[in-house]
């Protein structure tokens, strides 16, 4: 019941080898996709790996002869290499030559045939390993439902995440093709559009949230209490920005056609985390909210996000983009523009670090912030005042009271 | 390129390329399947599965009136035999059946392309007058009946399963050439319906690949019924004068020869893939030592674009693999994960009573570790016995730590139908505890399978 190990596809219009090396002796024990042999071409030498882990068979040619692709060099043999007997825990496991012939072989560690045959395509299609998997089913078997709880990051949308086995390549190594999802194509799509139209660049400005932090170390019991939410950065951050882009208006605009269209509210889309990656939901007339609203609704969103309830009424429109990609850890970015709005700002991590202040060297907790434009309707005086102006709201935020 | 004529483009209409090509059709891929018979269904519909069980249904009906079986349940007949409106019921069940997949073709939006497919190159073939491409190929060309060297088949006195299905007369004396399935099973429709009938094997028991116990019983039962077995026997010679055959045989080791006469020999020792004609070398392709086309799990072959499935790769040669291969070959053409798994392939004889098996035979998992085995025989069942229909045996093979089932086998009036809850007991893990506690209706053959799975590790209560 042995497993017959191929020569791989090699190259294109490359039909032959010569066998140079075995690397594995008849009764050694192999590793699944552990090389027992090595090839040479006219142009490269090449490893042919073990499909199976078991034991080395007999070798079928000998160092020095020419193999065509496809033919069989070798054969790998069920077992572990030692006098034991299997272990009798999962004996349908091995694939079974049926009546003499061998099938398809199975691959080896992907679909253990102690799997039901549900359970066994999702192990495909997630990729999933379910050597580690609890099972909730009769007996503590895997179910359907476990294998895909397990997925990293599911797709969103019920959109079949299609994942093609591995497939060895010549040289050994794995390749994984997965076909992208109409989310993914639609994201990807969008992205391109936005850098091919807009003349977009970056301007960058940081920022020091002494002010910011102490208020929140303040007061944010009392806020909690009386407005049922907690009192984070981005109810600054969005106060700020929309106080700001009523003195820049140009940065709260959008270009349609030959026509610069000029907003009087500030719908401010926000970036969260979804199940599916991230989605970006609008706070309606931010700059009517309170900072508590502001929160309130983003944390509404944040929830929803993740539970993949938001609305697609909810994501449309927008006139102006925060995204914080500091609570993933990042230093510094140059976000992309979300169309048709004309600039989108980027929050970042907030780091101790030693600034000047009065001669005096401090250390300050400090942040980075990025303003993507559009430079065919912003200028680049107006990205950098609006910039200037939100960082000094954040730095005090008495001027977002005072509308300073 | 959406410059391709076809999405799918499947070679063959037989179970494997028929399903292979609705199935892809119903995933949204424009799909054409080539056909060189005047009808849909390859070997399984035409010559093969589907008019086979046609005369082994009549001839049950005629066997029954006329072994003494309906006698003694109170009905006196006796049959006459009307050959000719045997074969139209015959006719008439593969007409619909061609038909009927004709009509599937047409629902789905599948173009049926008329003629025999040869490759150009990877992605084109040629059909008949025209050319065509397609971006996916799948092979599904099925197999042929193999020959016997020296030995010709003219379909008179010297048949294969295509002419022994449509003799014009009983005859008097059949020599079946080969115990396997397809030779038991044309030699039963043939004893059946009034003819001696000896079968012929090379090795030392019919039914190669099946579990002992299970070819010894059935050797014993078809014994009884009539036929003639001469085993570990081979053919030297077939000669043909007039209407008569004279066939030599030997003892497989070598020894005297002994010459049998025949009015009719069935050729029944396998089957052979189809790839002549293919070109398979313009598209790269080539064969194994056994003829077969090569393929990964994903049935594609060393051709990116093209794909195999069914009797034309390795593999038993079985409807039912053919099928499930077409399924999982569409899916994975369309972006989808299909899967089969060969370890759970059920295989079945359809003689009275059938015998039908799924998984490893006793021997095969004995190799393999320690085993717990549970037998029950047809005899102790209820229902077997009110219908006076007591042959037979089911036996359960499982391992003897997990308990999980490893192998049914099983020789019942209906084991084929039986054997497919022990195919799902399988895929799903079952343990002969988990058969044993299911509820089994009553009374009906299933129960000895449960008896069976009470067997494997206690007792069962019928016996």
């Amino acid at each position: 019941m042995a497993t017959e190990v191929k020569v791989p596809v090699l190259g294109e219009s490359i039909t032959e080898a010569t066998l140079g090396e075995w690397l594995k002796k008849p009764g050694e024990a192999v590793q699944a996709d552990e090389p027992i042999a090595s090839l040479e071409t006219d142009k490269v030498s090449v490893e042919v790996p073990s499909p199976v882990a078991g034991v080395m068979g007999e070798w079928a040619v000998k160092v020095g002869d020419t193999v065509e692709v496809g033919a069989m060099i070798a054969t790998i043999e069920a077992g572990d290499g030692s006098a034991a007997a299997k272990p009798a825990a999962a004996p349908a496991a091995a694939p079974a030559a049926t009546a003499g012939q061998q099938a398809p072989a199975q691959p080896s560690s992907d679909t253990p045939a102690a799997l039901s045959p549900s359970v066994r395509r999702a192990v495909l299609e997630t990729g999933v390993d379910p050597s580690n998997l609890k099972g909730t089913g009769k007996d503590g078997r895997l179910t359907k439902d476990d294998v895909l709880a397990a997925k990293p990051a599911a797709a969103p949308a019920a959109e079949p995440l299609p994942v093609a086995p591995s497939v060895a390549a010549a040289t050994g190594r794995k390749e994984e093709r997965v076909r992208m999802t109409r989310l993914r194509q639609t994201i990807a799509k969008r992205l391109k559009d936005a850098q091919n139209t807009a003349a977009m660049l970056t301007t960058f400005n940081d920022v020091d949230m002494t002010a910011v932090i102490e208020a929140r170390a303040k007061y944010k019991d009392l806020f909690e209490k009386k407005h049922g939410v907690r009192l984070g950065f981005m109810g600054f951050f969005t106060k700020a920005a929309t106080m700001a882009l009523k003195d820049i208006p140009s940065v709260n605009a959008s270009i349609e056609g030959d026509e610069i269209v000029y907003h009087d509210y500030a719908d401010i889309s926000v970036a969260v985390s979804g199940p599916g990656g991230l989605v970006v939901p609008v706070i309606r007339d931010a700059d009517q909210m309170s900072v508590a609203q502001i929160e309130k609704t983003i944390g509404d969103f944040g929830k929803r996000a993740k539970d993949g309830t938001l609305k697609m009424d909810e994501m449309k429109g927008g006139t102006f983009t925060i995204s914080n990609g500091g609570v993933f850890g990042s230093l510094m970015s140059t976000p992309i523009i979300n169309p048709p709005q004309a600039a989108v700002l980027g929050l970042h991590r907030i780091e101790e670090r030693p600034v000047v202040r009065d001669g005096q060297v401090v250390v300050r907790p400090m942040m980075y912030l990025a303003l993507s434009y559009d430079h065919r309707l912003i200028d680049g005086r107006e990205a950098v005042t609006f910039l200037v102006a939100l960082k000094n709201a954040i730095e005090d935020p008495t001027r977002i009271l005072i509308d300073l | 390129m959406a410059d391709f004529d076809f999405d799918v483009l499947v070679i063959g209409s037989g179970p494997g390329g028929y399903v292979a090509a609705i199935r892809a059709a119903q995933l949204g891929l424009r799909t054409a399947c080539v056909e060189s018979r005047e009808t849909l269904g390859g070997t399984c519909l035409n010559v093969g599965c589907i008019p086979s069980k046609a005369m082994l249904h009549a001839s049950e009906y005629f066997d029954a009136a006329a072994n003494g079986t309906m006698a003694k349940m109170g009905i006196k007949v006796t049959p006459e035999l009307d050959l000719p409106a045997m074969h139209a019921q015959r006719i008439d069940a593969v007409t619909q059946l061609t038909g009927g997949i004709a009509y599937l073709f047409k629902k789905n939006k599948v173009t049926w392309l008329k003629g025999r497919g040869a490759f150009v190159d990877a992605h084109t073939v040629q059909v008949g007058e025209q050319t065509v491409t397609a971006k996916d190929i799948v092979i599904a060309t099925g197999s042929s009946v193999t020959p016997l060297p020296g030995v010709t088949v003219d379909q008179k006195v010297v048949v294969d399963s295509t002419g022994a299905l449509e003799l014009g007369k009983v005859p008097e004396h059949m020599v079946v050439i080969g115990g396997g399935v397809i030779g038991l099973e044309l030699g039963s429709v043939w004893r059946r319906l009034g003819a001696k009938v000896t079968c012929i094997e090379y090795l030392d028991q019919i039914l190669p690949g099946f579990d002992g116990d299970i070819r010894k019983e059935a050797n014993k039962i078809f014994k009884k019924q009539g036929i003639e077995f001469k085993l570990s026997t081979k053919v030297t010679g077939v000669s043909v004068s007039g209407d008569t055959a004279s066939i030599t045989v030997e003892p497989a080791a070598g020894g005297e020869a002994e010459t049998i006469t025949a009015d009719c020999v069935l050729v029944a020792i396998g089957r052979r893939p189809n790839t002549d004609g293919l070109a398979l070398d313009k598209a790269g392709l080539s064969v194994n030592a056994r003829g077969q086309i090569d393929t990964d799990h994903r049935f594609q072959t060393t051709v990116p674009g093209i794909w195999a499935i069914g009797d034309v790769i390795p593999g038993p040669m079985l409807a039912h693999k053919a099928e499930d291969e077409g399924i999982a070959v569409a899916e994975n053409i369309g972006g989808l994960t299909g899967i089969v798994n060969h370890n759970v392939i059920p295989s079945v004889v359809y003689t009275w009573p059938e015998i039908a098996g799924v998984g490893l035979t006793e021997e095969a998992a004995k190799e393999k570790g320690e085993i717990k085995v549970g037998k029950f025989p047809m005899a102790g069942n209820s229902r077997a016995k009110t219908n006076h229909e007591p042959d037979g045996f089911v036996k359960i093979i499982a391992d003897a730590k997990s308990d999980r089932v490893i192998g049914v086998w099983a020789i019942a009036v209906p084991a084929g139908t039986m054997i497919a809850e022990a195919a799902l007991g399988m895929e799903m893990g079952a343990t002969s505890e988990d058969i044993a506690y299911t509820c089994h209706a009553h009374p009906t053959h299933s129960e000895a399978i449960k008896e069976a799975a009470m067997a494997v590790r206690g007792k069962a209560i019928h016996i």
